[in-house]
């Protein structure tokens, strides 16, 4: 056994081991930071692939962004465990559904044969100096671009439609321009008034 | 070094002599990373008592000495401080959630020190020479806030649960702008790995340097570098004021020491980080004889602790922000100046060159 087969399975266990935290745990918050975990094992078997640049971007986007709004969430919410398992039976039927077609998917993987993916070559390891992310720039920015523009404005609009979606306009709010603010003069503020001097009380 | 290495391949078989080797040399180049940065930490609060005393006409911590050398005085100040921190009691709340209480200084400092990896500190030293540099440094600093959120949360108190979703907030949104400033050195530079973009800025003297064209972003990073470390005037996080200390007001001792190491060790990794992407990392500010004597090592040093200062002389002159306007500041002002920095640069960069050429200082490369 090589050395890059101890860090892969050593990977795939503690994968395996904190996505099935990330169901069973009964915190809430185990269960998100268990799917931290995941993510970054995960970006460590995509780094073995040669994946540099999905595997940073990982890490960056879901750990970095996603996961910290994602807990902030989960810890400001008083979760009722109970009611949460009410539906179990309810939604069972779907549920299964969904788990068959993902061991289908994944036993298209598993036994490729019989489905004629050993016939595939396998990928060249590169050089040290290959960059991933530079060959992905060049094949995003050029033959996918359509793909590549489309995707972003599918996540603008996303982005557009959760904020009018959540926009409340106040009446009462208490706000002011920072700009204004800075632009005071003293005239417009300050009201000097000469006042006689009393006289003293004998 | 290769006699070292014949020696384990011998012992240990060619299989895994060589891996072996590979790995007890990562070893000791960590530790040769880690120990000198963690006394930079301690020095860094001293300097930072002293720097602000003087600014404040004071005189600082001026007692603790060393075989009680006069001149010294003072110096001793950090070992003191650390050896209190260790002898004192880390109290965990009854309420709180004890793993994760222990699990958050170790999540703070973890990503502060691991960034330090692909940090070059002349042309060859350099623990990681990884192509996608920028980005694992990227990575690796948006991490650093899971140890002051599961902090507030595990330690089971309102204020610590306010500072941490304060500084939950302000972090994100800092990082974005962060982010997008170092987009514009990565356009001018062309690469990702660290090492290239500072030998991009080579070329005579600190006119190449990425500081010039690119001066707006150096401003909108170093002020998102003080916001993304929680330091003043952005340390709502802690808010002594309202909050009381913040995400870690329940902690004591050691685990305290901790958060109080990684906030300093922030420090210096984003005035590296500055240093390295604006200012030139280890070359010269000038080209000629005198400065190129001085290793490229002492260069960045010197830079980092400039950068440094800024920090300390930020600290002691502003009031802390309002929490509203640090948003505004994050997503209203420096987000739009950065995205139009980066179109400008991309137009610039497709200019020909015949026009390129008339520019003053050809600064544009």
């Amino acid at each position: 056994m090589s050395f890059q087969d101890i860090i892969f399975y050593t990977f795939s266990a503690i994968l395996i081991a904190s996505a099935l935290g990330v169901i069973t745990f009964r915190n809430p918050v185990y269960s998100a930071l268990l799917l931290v975990l995941s993510f970054i094992t995960c970006a460590g078997l995509w780094l073995l692939l040669e994946a540099e640049f999905l595997a940073i971007a990982l890490v960056l986007v879901y750990v970095g962004a996603v996961m910290v709004l994602f807990l902030f969430v989960v810890m400001m919410l008083d979760i009722n465990l109970d009611q949460l398992r009410e539906g179990f039976w309810k939604w069972f039927p779907f549920g299964g559904l969904i788990a068959l077609v993902m061991v289908g998917e994944i036993s298209i993987v598993l036994m490729g044969k019989y489905f004629g993916l050993d016939e595939m070559p396998t990928p060249k390891p590169h050089a040290a100096d290959y960059s991933n992310t530079k060959e992905l720039g060049r094949l995003i920015y050029t033959e996918y671009v359509y793909a590549f523009e489309l995707a972003a404005v599918l996540l603008l609009i996303a982005m557009v439609a959760a904020i009018a979606l959540t926009l409340r306009h106040r009446e009462d709010k208490k706000i002011v321009d920072p700009a204004k603010q800075i632009s005071v003069q003293k005239k417009d503020r300050l009201r000097i008034v000469s006042i006689p001097a009393e006289k003293k009380n004998q | 070094m290769e006699t070292i290495q014949q020696y384990f391949v011998q012992f240990f078989g060619t299989q895994w002599g060589s891996m072996l080797f590979s790995l007890a040399t990562n070893m000791i180049f960590i530790f040769a990373i880690v120990v000198p940065l963690l006394l930079g930490v301690a020095y860094l609060t001293f300097a930072e008592r002293k720097i602000i005393a003087y600014m404040q006409i004071r005189v600082g911590p001026n007692r603790v000495t060393f075989f009680g050398i006069p001149w010294l005085r003072g110096w001793g100040q950090p070992i003191a401080d650390a050896v209190k921190a260790i002898m004192k009691e880390i109290i965990i709340p009854t309420g709180a959630n004890k793993f994760l209480f222990v699990l958050a200084p170790v999540l703070t400092i973890m990503p502060a020190l691991a960034a330090w990896a692909v940090i070059p500190f002349s042309p060859e030293l350099v623990l990681a020479d990884i192509n996608a540099g920028l980005l694992y440094i990227l990575a690796m600093t948006s991490m650093g806030i899971y140890g002051v959120i599961i902090a507030g949360w595990a330690s089971n108190s309102k204020y610590a649960f306010l500072g941490a979703m304060r500084s939950a907030a302000q972090v994100v949104s800092y990082e974005l702008a962060m982010g997008f400033a170092l987009v514009c050195v990565l356009m001018l530079s062309q690469s990702l790995n660290i090492g290239d973009i500072v030998s991009g800025q080579e070329g005579g003297s600190l006119l190449n340097w990425y500081l010039i064209p690119l001066f707006p972003m150096f401003l909108v990073y170093l002020i998102s570098g003080v916001a993304e470390t929680n330091r003043a005037p952005f340390d709502v996080a802690e808010g002594e004021s309202e909050i009381v200390a913040g995400f870690h007001v329940d902690y004591s001792g050691m685990a305290f020491t901790v958060f109080f190491l990684a906030e300093y060790a922030n420090m210096i990794l984003v005035a590296t980080l500055t240093s390295i992407m604006f200012l030139g990392g280890w070359l010269p500010p000038v080209d000629v004889m005198p400065f190129t004597l001085i290793p490229g090592f002492v260069w960045l040093l010197l830079k980092i602790a400039f950068i440094l200062f800024f920090f300390l002389w930020f600290r002691a002159t502003f009031p802390r922000y309002r929490y509203d306007q640090i948003m505004r500041l994050g997503w209203k002002v420096f987000i739009p100046i950065t995205l139009i920095w980066i179109v400008v640069l991309g137009l610039i960069m497709q200019l020909p060159e015949s026009v390129r050429s008339v520019f003053p200082l050809n600064i544009w490369f």
